[in-house]
């Protein structure tokens, strides 16, 4: 299956305009699951309002969010897929500058040192573009924009084995603590267990930014899954940090082995404005999706 | 709890009293404030030409569209979407906004430290909790975009909004040494050793 990059361009184009007006599905049913359980007054309040939001998002065809965020695309390659790679990459990159000259989009991308803005929401290395890869004869481009609120809140510690699993939840709860109101809860709490330390922050990210209503693979990491968000939910942070249930959507576990001296965890978070859209190109032709 | 309508700008008295749990509504104008914009107001010595005592200033760097200067456009700029950025970034410029500036109120989300609750309560102002990531919202209480200064920041500007019912925002620090951001923090650490618990953790 040829993959044209003009088409793939075009493709990254409206992906990233997508992502930033239409929430997806499973993060809106995951906000009628917290307006329905929340006690608190200030907490109902605040969530009505966030989805009222959603509503007139859709109307007016604005953005969720002023915040473009850094702009991040997920490739994953299937069998028979046919493209360069450089290809693949630039044309990713030029429908990312085109959607925020022609919407026009916020660039919300500097120089870390100079702090210049292009204009292009593109820099040294942004769009950051990760590949992975599958068995069926698809290619499917996600794009994520990840707001800076969440993603300031990111933690990385590398605990030791004799810490065990109790210095994992100890981290989390902790990072739930110290974020408070300033990632924009209700969250989704990213957790990336094991790995070296580049691949545990990924992790991390790859839990926050997973739909909800999705399991981590293993069994263990689910189970912790489970406590956690429970645990989280009972700290009474609540929407925006001003106190309630609604904490986080969940908590998300993702792992990979590690060291036998290591044990390593990272928290990555997921704004309430969990956005993320997705196009998956077969021999029928593209498809959005979330 | 008492509901505020205030029309821009406000005396130290209106600003005082306002108290924690109460609600505002901000009419007519309104600023927009943000990292890049202060550092330069506040680190590198550059100076506005406007004037903002007795304002509100809301940390936000909106998306905007450039267009023919009109009546309706008068800066060249249409708003597209104009939200509130995390305010935590910016604590440490709350005094320097209050004592050189002369802003009043600040409207933002997650709220501010100590510093900046000292500040409200010595020299009389307060922080107003907007719902974050409710941009679309938001950008319907935006009349227009009157003003913009410090434009060599784009999208960093300092701007001036022409805001029409911008509310109800929470009052969530006060003058009064009221913080909601605090009390919920306070109470979120005092269940922490109990969740520990409850998980295993010994």
């Amino acid at each position: 299956m040829k993959i044209d990059p003009a088409q793939v361009e075009e493709v990254a184009r409206e992906l990233y305009v997508r992502a930033l007006k239409i929430l997806p599905p499973d993060i809106k049913r995951g906000f009628a699951r917290l307006d329905a359980t929340e006690t608190d007054a200030t907490a109902k309040k605040v969530l009505g309002t966030m989805i009222t939001n959603i509503r007139v998002a859709e109307e007016t065809e604005n953005l969720l969010c002023q915040d473009t965020g850094i702009p991040i695309y997920n490739v994953t390659i299937g069998r028979g897929v046919e493209i360069a790679g450089t290809e693949l990459r630039d044309a990713i990159r030029r429908g990312c500058e085109r959607a925020t000259r022609e919407h026009p989009l916020r660039s919300s991308v500097v120089h870390p040192i100079t702090r210049r803005n292009e204009h292009t929401s593109c820099g040294a290395g942004v769009p950051p573009i990760h590949v992975d890869f599958c068995d069926e004869e698809r290619l499917v481009i996600e794009m994520i924009p990840k707001g800076s609120g969440s993603e300031n809140n990111s933690w990385l510690k590398m605990a030791v084995p004799a810490d065990g699993v109790n210095a994992i939840k100890t981290f989390v709860i902790d990072c739930v603590l110290e974020a408070g109101g300033k990632t924009c809860p209700p969250t989704i709490v990213g957790v990336g267990i094991g790995g070296t330390s580049d691949l545990c922050m990924a992790l991390a990210k790859r839990a926050a930014t997973r739909p909800l209503g999705t399991s981590c693979a293993d069994p263990e990491g689910a189970a912790l899954e489970a406590s956690l968000t429970e645990a989280v939910n009972g700290l009474g942070v609540g929407p925006q940090g001003l106190g309630g249930d609604s904490t986080a959507f969940a908590v998300h576990v993702e792992i990979a082995a590690t060291h036998i001296t290591m044990n390593p965890v990272a928290v990555n978070m997921q704004c309430h404005s969990a956005r993320r859209a997705s196009a998956s190109f077969t021999r029928a032709g593209v498809e959005y999706g979330f | 709890m008492t509901h505020h309508v205030l029309h821009m700008p406000v005396s130290e008295a209106q600003a005082r009293a306002l108290k924690v749990d109460d609600t505002v509504t901000i009419e007519g104008a309104l600023f927009g404030i943000r990292d890049a914009n202060q550092i330069a107001l506040f680190d590198k010595g550059r100076t506005t030409r406007f004037d903002m005592r007795g304002h509100a200033a809301i940390h936000t760097a909106p998306n905007v569209r450039k267009i023919p200067p009109s009546s309706e456009h008068p800066t060249g700029y249409a708003p597209i979407c104009v939200g509130t950025t995390t305010s935590a970034r910016m604590e440490r410029f709350t005094r320097p906004l209050m004592e050189k500036l002369g802003v009043r109120i600040l409207i933002g989300k997650g709220g501010l430290g100590a510093g900046s609750l000292a500040a409200f309560a010595e020299l009389g102002g307060a922080y107003l909790a907007i719902i974050g990531g409710t941009a679309a919202l938001e950008t319907t209480w935006i009349e227009a975009i009157e003003d913009v200064d410090l434009d060599d920041l784009n999208p960093e500007s300092l701007w001036k909004f022409r805001v029409r019912g911008f509310g109800p925002l929470l009052v969530a620090m006060d003058s009064h040494g009221g913080s909601l951001y605090d009390a919920v923090d306070r109470k979120a650490r005092g269940r922490r050793a109990n969740t520990l618990a409850r998980l295993g953790v010994k």
